[in-house]
């Protein structure tokens, strides 16, 4: 037990603590360390993305040709189910707000520690384990789930979907379901109540606030998921009729649940990401963010509005009011547009850096804005009703989601990398890593939205010669293939950076947060000092005095903050 | 606390225009329903926020001339490390595989859950938080 006791300027003696108490395997089960945690989250989630990956890869071999044979039916429903499912819950999400933001969170806003240190411990081993159940799926009679990772009744009913393996994904959603409660609890409270001195809430850099958004949409969207999944284990095992016809239920209600938890979910799963290319950006542009509060109302608008859209994924089911579920979905573009608007102002003008993080960040911009305004085309119902569930949105929502979460996910791994270790990675491999990755992915999702306005359905296994959809399928997986070649290249810059490290310094990237302020690897509790707070960027402005945001007396205390120039 | 306070205030009062917009055009109560819970749970903390914001003087994180030296004393108290989390979830673990495999599993998980859950909170008593 320690007392993270007053951080006063004056710095004390680096406590040499950050290796006392235990170490090796009893470390990593009983340490409440954020840094611990967070990178714990990072590396478990990262095997869940090589696994989902690679599922991925046998379901494009199945494509490749018309009438493929590469896995039964059944089995292509299970790959898909839990592909999706994994990707979703326990890679892009935990990834997210257990990873960066575990680790990054606190030392952005000066913390010790995140709020509530064991119940971040918990989350974590939530999510491992609720991790594990799911994946268990493979090995029990019957097979994985494979009814979609949306679940929809009557489908995901005893009668359709018999057998433990559905049960176990249940029971993996309830799971990581209440690890990321516990995780959004911790850091809206983190921030709310642990910020060092002078860091106003309108000084938190823009990765904090969007994960404080984040935090928030999970408090509202989760529990509802979680409901329905304990409804959906009562509709099959307790005779209850929530979701089936014949007992006077109703399986729209299923999607009416599920939604509502789903289009915030979506938002939980790239508000993150948001905000790691609002830190690379100005970083790399030798900027202050263009329109910080404009960002920050964005986000906000986002998750407001992002309550009242469900529905759009509802539009073909005829039971949903369009107009106003269009409107709202027009409505948040605007919020989201804004979004782009101000990282294209920031990265306008100024003096660019292409390093590995700016050009992942880029990879993320140019994908996301064209999955956005697919995102844009479906939101009107007509055009919906044509292309609903076909190849088109699984190009859309893989551009806007996976897009985010594999571009601005690297962006800010190779960036906060060697915060997290001391370490540098090879910029070469980086490089190259971006590029293949960049094409590759390209190459695999805009086939598919020519392949969706030629009406190939999702979700099927084979197609016929006749459906004239073959070449784009076979572009698709090469692809595909290669995508999953560039994630080959970032473990070996991996293995190369374990094995022969390039010290990092503190402060690499002339960073503008406090996260840089403190040593890499950062002490047992974080700071052993704290610039003074006076603007959004405190690093920057007590390393570049000259080009500081803020005005100073006569004798250097600082006086009143200035427009960023 | 003022901003904390008006972030959720409006995500509150947002979605309860929604809510009210809703309710009348499209008619529907189980969305409403929704809706509704929703502005409460930006309502909610906003209530419990807006409270403190009242009894607090303006604490050294929301004041744009603090010191760092303003912190003094204690920050909060941190446990280094702690098995418990781990035995919490683990008991969780196999309490929720039973809804899987019946009801052995939950035995052994209860037992664990019970005993991290009280063991975590003398742990924390004695200095800490959870
Ligand atoms: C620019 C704002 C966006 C709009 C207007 C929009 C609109 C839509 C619409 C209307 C659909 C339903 C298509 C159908 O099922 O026929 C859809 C699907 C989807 N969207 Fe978006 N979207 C936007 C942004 C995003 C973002 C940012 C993400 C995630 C990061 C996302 C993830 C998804 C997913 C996962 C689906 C597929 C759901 C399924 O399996 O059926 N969207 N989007
Ligand atoms: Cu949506």
């Amino acid at each position: 037990m320690t007392i993270a006791e007053e951080r006063s300027e004056l710095a004390h003696e680096p406590e040499a603590d950050a290796q006392h108490g235990p170490t090796g395997i009893y470390k990593w089960l009983t340490s409440t360390d954020h840094k611990v945690i967070g990178k714990n989250y990072m590396y478990t989630s990262l095997v869940f993305l090589m696994i989902a990956g690679a599922m991925a890869m046998i379901i494009r071999a199945q494509l490749v040709q018309p009438n493929g044979h590469i896995v039964s039916q059944q089995m292509y429903n299970e790959l898909f189910t839990i592909h999706g499912s994994m990707m979703l819950y326990l890679f892009a999400g935990p990834f997210a707000f257990g990873g960066f933001a575990n680790f990054i969170l606190p030392l952005q806003i000066g913390a010790p520690d995140m709020a509530f240190p064991r119940l971040n411990a918990l989350s974590y081993w939530l999510y491992l384990t609720g991790g594990t159940t799911m994946l268990m799926g493979f090995f029990v009679n019957g097979g994985a789930a494979a009814f979609g990772w949306v679940s929809y009744a009557p489908l995901s009913s005893y009668t359709y979907s018999p057998g433990p393996g559905p049960d176990l994904w249940i029971v993996a959603i309830i799971l990581t379901g209440f690890s990321g409660i516990f995780t959004a609890v911790n850091l809206v409270t983190t921030a709310f109540y642990l910020r060092a001195p002078g860091m106003t809430m309108f000084r938190m850099p823009i990765f904090t606030w969007n994960m404080v958004v984040t935090g928030i949409l999970i408090l509202i969207a989760f529990p509802i998921l979680t409901a329905a999944m304990v409804m959906l284990y009562a509709d099959r095992h307790l005779g209850t009729h929530f979701f089936t016809v014949a007992g006077g239920g109703s399986p729209v209600m299923w999607q009416n649940l599920f939604w509502f938890f789903g289009h915030p979910e979506v938002y939980i799963l790239a508000l993150p990401y948001f905000g790691i290319a609002s830190e690379i950006f100005p970083v790399f542009a030798k900027k202050p963010i263009f329109g910080y509060k404009g960002l920050v109302f964005a986000t906000l608008a986002i998750a407001g509005l992002s309550t009242g859209v469900w529905a759009h994924h509802m539009y073909t089911t005829g039971t949903v009011l369009l107009p106003f579920f269009a409107a709202l979905s027009l409505l948040i573009a605007v919020p989201t547009g804004i979004k782009v608007f101000t990282w294209i102002g920031t990265l306008w003008g100024g003096n660019l850096q292409f390093r590995v993080p700016l050009l992942f960040a880029l990879g993320f911009l140019v994908t996301f804005t064209m999955g956005g305004f697919s995102g844009v085309m479906l939101a009107s119902p007509p055009f919906d009703f044509a292309v609903h569930d076909t190849y088109f949105v699984v190009a859309h929502f893989h551009q806007v989601l996976a897009g985010t979460a594999i571009f601005a996910g690297f962006a800010g791994f190779y960036y906060w990398y060697p915060k997290l270790t001391g370490r540098m990675m090879r910029e070469g491999l980086g490089k190259l890593q971006f590029w293949i990755a960049f094409i590759a992915f390209n190459m695999t999702f805009i086939p598919q939205y020519l392949a969706g306005l030629r009406g190939m359905p999702r979700r099927i296994p084979v197609y016929l010669v006749s459906d004239h959809v073959t070449f784009l399928n076979q572009v698709s997986s090469v692809g595909a293939f290669l995508t999953g070649f560039s994630f080959l290249i970032w473990l070996l810059n991996l293995w190369i950076s374990w094995r022969r490290p390039i010290p990092a310094g503190d402060n690499p990237w002339d960073g503008h947060t406090l996260e840089w302020a403190t040593s890499s690897p950062p002490p047992h509790h974080n700071f052993t000092s704290l610039p003074p707070i006076r603007s959004q960027r405190p690093v920057w402005d007590k390393n570049h005095p000259e080009y500081a945001d803020y005005t100073t007396d006569h004798d250097g205390t600082p006086k009143k903050e200035v427009e960023p120039r | 606390m003022k901003v904390e306070y008006r972030v959720y205030l409006g995500i509150g009062i947002f979605v309860l225009i929604v809510t009210v917009v809703y309710f009348f055009w499209a008619k529907e109560y189980g969305g409403a329903m929704m809706l509704f819970g929703t502005a409460g749970l930006g309502l909610l903390p906003a209530l419990y926020l807006g409270w403190w914001k009242r009894r607090m003087e303006p604490r050294p994180e929301d004041v744009e001339e603090a010191t760092v030296a303003e912190n003094r004393g204690a920050v909060g108290a941190f446990p280094d490390h702690t098995i418990f989390p781990f035995v919490l979830g683990i008991g969780a673990f196999l309490t929720a595989l039973s809804l899987v495999f019946g009801p052995s599993t939950a035995v052994i998980g209860l037992a664990l859950i019970v005993f991290a859950a009280t063991s975590a909170t003398l742990e924390s008593r004695r200095g800490g938080t959870v």
